[in-house]
């Protein structure tokens, strides 16, 4: 099993007046998982159906190695899906709901009976062949889904945030599983989802969407670290916003300077866009910054501070540096030395803590 | 979902309770259930029975079932009696080869028609059938003289062919949408149909292995409700048939009567238990086949 590139070209598609793709050019190498990542709305299960053809597009065209298969019928189409609500068919048992395609195919009884069990070892439930949905717990639905998006050794493998409905413990699990399996069968995967730290986990490639555009695609880190528009680098991760003076290539805030990377608005006052770790928290009685709620995450602290011209941000440290940060406390804090985003001033607020997803 | 919300607070009420309330509250809930139950059988069961007995007792010969056993015996019983069955069957067969790929494409690719759809399979329920067989007879009668050159002619003398009236089996489909749609609305709400045929599309299947193999199977339910609803409409429809000139069972039972009281009642208590029978045996149908599977 291999992986096919999948591109995809000028994709526009409209739902009355809502523009769910407006030009989405992307191109995902073979045998990479790439992350669709945005926040409800911005047409990444759109791209993803179109890939699926279940959704046509209005202009442009999706190429599998090349090939046009814009107006190829869904059920002719080489690419499995696995969907967000659960999506086995309830009179089947497990066995012949990851066999269906096979079947379809007419493939003897034999072999697909041993297809099946192959798959079902893969997702890693080889004794619950003779059981059926309703007798299996979400998790489990979308892994025997799992397999029966793999029975026809598609090309192209498709999740439509298969993990939304499951609880923490179990996403978290199910998502290695997926990665390892993807890397093992070298399957071009595209994997949408709104949570970010699911994306920058597990994906090759993670492409931002926004408005039907695409906004950054990139590796993770790249991405998380250098993200090239404010709105990716408030979607991904957490960020404050402090207020900054632009001087020339620097930006100068809260009593340092540091260099600018990206675009910069017109106006000399802007917002400067940087990340929680990248603040160091020193406790300090003379310190600039009181400290307003400190919340304990295991393995770091994250504090909310205030500086004393009233702008909050929040920080995050080791927990074992935080013993003598509680809330009250004053603080010194300084930021790491690197380039920064900055972004047209809005009005005071306090840090965007991006998605709920984030926390 | 959405009734079920405001079931909760109402159910924990009495868990709430304390035991001594609980347990006679439990009692009086059995005691209604048993006055509500036996209210409904008398009144269902005191027609049936007295029918029963006026049946069987001979004022002169005492306890008889001769009634009975004319019925099997009266002329044309088992030829209206097929009749009527094959109605049913040519019947069932229609509307549901007619309301679910339609429901089923509303459902998938134009839900903004379902008001439309809804409202077309309902309306039958307010047409009284005699309007309905007015307007039927008219189209027949008119029929020939305006289709004489063409070939529809054979088929509207082809639709009136007294050894099987399938002008009647048209009728039918119409007065059993309404019930048809109903059953079928709902159990196609219990399932996730789109998610389902996009399952399945994916897995390669064609739109009728999809309809095949994965809706009909989910909506066995919804299937047998429809047709043994449309069965139970088929064997005690009386006033089309009729007026159409035509004489399938219920109309048999009508015609006999007149001649023997005792056995006219008989064949009525007959059809019932036979109707009975039918529905039982397809209930029994759906249920093991969804359990079996």
């Amino acid at each position: 099993m291999n992986g096919a590139r999948v591109e995809f070209r000028g994709l526009r598609r409209t739902f009355g007046a809502t523009v769910a793709l407006d030009g989405l050019d992307l191109t995902v190498e073979p045998g990479t998982l790439i992350a669709l990542l945005g926040p409800s709305g911005c047409g990444k299960t759109t791209a993803l159906r179109c890939v699926a053809g279940f959704e046509h597009p209005d202009a442009g065209a999706v190429l599998l190695d090349g090939k046009d298969i814009t107006r190829v019928p869904a059920n002719r189409r080489d690419a499995g899906m696995v969907f967000q609500s659960y999506s086995l068919f309830p009179n089947l048992n497990v066995y012949d709901n990851v066999a269906f395609g096979l079947r379809v195919r007419k493939v003897p009884a034999a072999k697909r009976r041993a297809r099946a069990a192959e798959l079902l070892e893969l997702v890693g439930l080889p004794a619950h062949g003779e059981r059926y949905p309703h007798q299996l717990s979400g998790g489990q639905q979308q892994r025997v889904a799992l397999a029966r998006a793999l029975a026809l050794e598609p090309r192209v493998l498709l999740l439509d945030e298969p993990l939304s409905a499951l609880d923490a413990k179990v996403r978290v699990a199910l998502r290695e599983e997926i990665r390892r399996l993807q890397l093992s069968l070298g399957i071009t995967t595209i994997f949408v989802t709104h949570d970010q730290e699911e994306a920058l986990s597990v994906a090759d490639q993670v492409a931002v969407l926004r408005s039907g555009r695409l906004e950054q695609v990139g590796a993770p880190a790249e991405v998380y670290d250098r993200p090239a528009t404010p709105f990716v680098a408030e979607f991904v991760g957490t960020m404050n916003r402090l207020p900054g003076r632009l001087d020339g290539q620097e930006v100068e805030v809260a009593g340092q300077r540091l260099p600018v990377h990206g675009e910069t608005p017109g106006t000399p006052e802007v917002d400067v866009l940087v990340r929680p770790e990248t603040v160091l928290v020193t406790a300090a009685y003379d310190g600039e910054a009181v400290v307003l709620t400190s919340s304990f995450r295991g393995a770091s602290v994250r504090l909310l501070l205030r500086t004393d011209d009233g702008t909050e941000l929040l920080a995050d440290l080791p927990a074992h540096d935080a013993a003598r940060l509680a809330p009250g406390q004053r603080a010194g804090f300084r930021l790491v030395q690197r380039p920064v985003l900055v972004g047209p001033r809005t009005t005071v607020s306090p840090p965007a803590t991006a998605t709920a997803a984030a926390d | 979902m959405a009734p079920l919300t405001p079931a909760v607070p109402a159910a924990a009420v009495p868990a709430a309770a304390p035991p001594a309330g609980r347990q006679g509250r439990a009692r009086r809930v059995r005691v209604w259930r048993g006055v509500v139950l036996a209210a409904a059988a008398l009144y269902f069961l005191t027609p049936l029975i007295t029918s029963f007995v006026f049946t069987v007792n001979d004022p002169v010969r005492g306890f008889t079932l001769d009634a009975y056993l004319e019925i099997f015996s009266a002329e044309g019983f088992v030829q209206s009696l097929l009749l009527s069955l094959g109605l049913a069957a040519a019947t069932i067969v229609v509307v549901l080869l007619l309301t679910l790929p339609a429901m089923l494409a509303v459902r998938l690719s134009a839900p903004r028609l379902r008001p439309v759809l809804e409202v077309i399979c309902t309306l039958p329920l307010v047409v009284p059938p005699i309007t309905f067989v007015a307007g039927i007879s008219t189209v027949l009668r008119w029929g020939p003289d305006h289709l004489a050159a063409t070939p529809f002619y054979q088929t509207i003398i082809a639709v009136q062919n007294p050894a099987f009236p399938a002008v009647l089996v048209i009728a039918y489909v119409v007065l059993a949408l309404p019930f048809v749609y109903r059953s079928l609305d709902a159990g196609l709400g219990a399932i996730d149909v789109r998610t389902l045929v996009e399952a399945a599309r994916n897995c390669g299947a064609s739109w009728p292995h999809v309809l095949l193999r994965v809706i009909i199977p989910n909506l066995r339910a919804g299937l047998a409700s429809a047709s043994f609803l449309t069965l139970a409409l088929v064997l005690g429809e009386y006033t089309v048939a009729r007026l159409l000139g035509y004489q399938p069972f219920p109309v048999w039972i009508v015609t006999i009567s007149g001649s023997n009281a005792a056995m006219s009642v008989a064949v009525s208590i007959f059809s019932l238990l036979f109707a009975w029978l039918l529905l039982l045996v397809l209930s029994t149908a759906g249920t093991r086949k969804r359990s079996g599977s």
